[in-house]
């Protein structure tokens, strides 16, 4: 019985295989390790290590260009993950829950735009048109940052929701209708508890990926408007300072306990 | 009359029918009605706005002046003369796409080289610690791009670890200029689009039925052959989608030239990106996305194309 067995497995193995998949796990992870433990060191060095000390991260929370921009950066993406939720759970209700038409195709490719098209596009694409809205109406203010995050973040939103719809099985809120109850209870009382893991996992995605933009920022962004990875952005521009590690490393841990969140999320359903 | 009634209670139903048919169109629509909406009109139409863009004239201080002209077509490929105004061809622009298109590519190439044997050991691990693996490899995904490329910065410096590290060993003496460089470019590219290679890739290996590759190795085959007459084949719908999807964010790539190259190994992410900011021409910026758009349309259609022949030729 193990003979077999373990002849299966070593027919599997391709010589250096290991070594690769190995080394692509430190490739990709060795520079993040590195930026988070010398953003602990006492020394303004990324080399050298001295002593653990915090002093960067008080830094950091003293910088007041930081604390504005990390105020923009939630403000943002609060407001976008909110719209871009809303309609992208609109949306996969509508695409799953009635029955296929003419047109879907054409749906998905509209709700999928964002993603195929290069992220430059869009940013310099977003910044001529809000220029001509802007002499047009003469309205300015973040809403138009806001306005470009939700348009990006649909697509991220839709993705889990649709998915956790069409994993969803169709007997339960069948068996509500049957029951007598409306639609708006079908779905008050059926369809929305059992969708609600799929909206907040959809929900961080499209937080996440609008705390992470930074080019389309870059461009649509007006003044007082930076948000924190453009306020890094323009930091490591002037050179490198132990500061800048530090929020770094604390974007990096937010972004990686979100998704985490959202791996453990979608596994637990199963 | 028991007939009349039939028909009669047919058309009800009809009715109902139309009205429920007719109800759940009208929800759909409402329900659709926001992101199409909201999409169209602030990432489908703006397109429309920079074909427009491309052919005015520029503004003075950014912007643009209502002039119809074809100067930023123009000048993507001839350079003018100041005094007698005659056209000179210039490969300044070319060779700037030319570049970035072979920085993708390679950094492409690179990152098959990485990805495909890291698929397929994951794709040959038991299904309970796959997901783990493939949580490793999506992470730095959903990670902060530009942070992750400042972190690349850090340790490929002159005096960052790699360098210190080699000079400590006594591999070299001087540190060796790795920072603003093709090759920092090229590296930053495999780093930030790895995952876009490993996971299609793990997607057409995980359903590899590996009795072929015991079938093979029954027949004589050596490890080699199986691998390029069996596993690569059975992959390449993966290959080709993993190629993609790091080709084409890799050509347009803005953070990683930018933070890597040192601003002057200049990929089209940052010629456009200058355009809009720095040297402010919004034409001729409006039309290198354009162009940059038709390049990445062009790869989509060689892959369309090859994806559906592939799957002729399976029947």
């Amino acid at each position: 019985m193990a003979e077999p067995r373990r002849k299966m497995k070593d027919l599997r193995k391709q010589p250096g295989f290991d070594f690769m998949a190995w080394f692509c796990i430190v490739f990709l992870y060795a520079p993040i390790v590195v930026l988070i433990i010398f953003s602990f060191n006492d020394n303004r060095s990324v080399v050298r290590w001295t002593e653990f000390s915090l002093r960067w991260y008080y830094a950091a929370f003293d910088n007041e260009g930081i604390r504005n921009a990390t105020i923009v950066s939630l403000k943002v993406a609060a407001v976008s993950t909110l719209f871009a939720t809303t309609f992208a759970t609109m949306a996969a209700l509508a695409t799953t829950r009635t029955p296929p038409f003419r047109g879907q195709m054409l749906s998905y490719a509209i709700i999928n735009q964002p993603l195929m098209i290069p992220e430059i596009v869009t940013a310099v694409a977003t910044l001529s048109f809000f220029s001509i809205i802007k002499q047009l109406t003469g309205v300015t203010g973040i809403g138009y940052l806001m306005l470009a995050h939700t348009v990006f973040c649909i697509p991220f939103a839709y993705m889990p929701i649709r998915a956790r719809l069409e994993d969803m099985n169709l007997t339960l809120e069948q068996a509500a209708a049957d029951l007598y109850a409306t639609p708006i209870q079908v779905f008050r009382k059926v369809t929305m508890p059992l969708l609600a893991p799929g909206i907040v996992a959809g929900g961080m995605l499209a937080f996440v990926v609008s705390l992470d933009d930074v080019i389309i920022t870059l461009m649509v962004a007006g003044p007082g408007e930076t948000t924190l990875p453009v306020y890094i952005l323009g930091q490591i521009r002037r050179g490198i300072t132990p500061e800048i590690n530090a929020v770094s490393t604390l974007l990096l841990l937010l972004s990686i306990v979100l998704v985490s969140a959202f791996f453990t999320l979608g596994s637990k359903k199963k | 009359m028991g007939a009349v009634q039939h028909s009669g209670a047919d058309a009800r139903l009809d009715e109902a029918r139309r009205r429920v048919e007719a109800d759940t169109r009208r929800r759909r629509r409402q329900l659709l009605a926001p992101t199409l909406i909201v999409i169209g009109v602030f990432g489908l139409f703006p397109l429309t706005i920079t074909l427009i863009y491309s052919f005015l004239s520029p503004g003075v201080y950014g912007g643009v002046t209502w002039e119809f002209s074809t100067d930023a077509y123009v000048q993507f490929l001839f350079e003018r003369d100041i005094f007698d105004d005659t056209l000179s061809f210039s490969g300044t622009y070319l060779s700037i796409y030319g570049r970035s298109i072979g920085l993708a590519f390679g950094a492409t190439v690179g990152a098959l080289l990485i990805g495909f044997p890291t698929a397929y050991f994951i794709a040959s691990k038991p299904p309970s610690q796959r997901n783990f693996w493939l949580f490793l490899i999506t992470l730095p995904f959903w990670t902060n791009l530009l942070i992750r490329t400042y972190a690349v910065l850090l340790i490929i410096r002159d005096e960052g670890i790699v360098n210190l590290s080699l000079q400590s060993i006594g591999l070299i003496d001087q540190p060796l200029t790795i920072l603003y460089t093709d090759f920092a470019v090229f590296l930053g590219l495999i780093y930030s689009y790895l995952p876009f290679m490993v996971l299609p890739l793990y997607a057409s290996l995980e359903k590899l039925d590996f009795r072929l590759v015991e079938a093979a190795y029954d027949l004589y085959a050596t490890r080699f052959q199986v691998l390029r007459h069996v596993i690569v084949p059975m992959a390449k719908p993966g290959i080709v989608a993993g190629c993609i999807l790091v080709f084409i964010p890799g050509l347009g790539a803005y953070i990683t030239p930018e933070l890597l190259g040192g601003g002057k190994e200049l990929m089209i992410g940052n010629l456009i990106a200058l355009q809009f900011g720095g040297s402010r021409n919004w034409p001729f910026g409006s039309a290198a996305a354009l162009i940059l758009m038709v390049v990445v349309m062009m790869s989509l259609i060689v892959y369309v194309r090859y994806a559906g022949k592939e799957g002729n030729s399976h029947g």
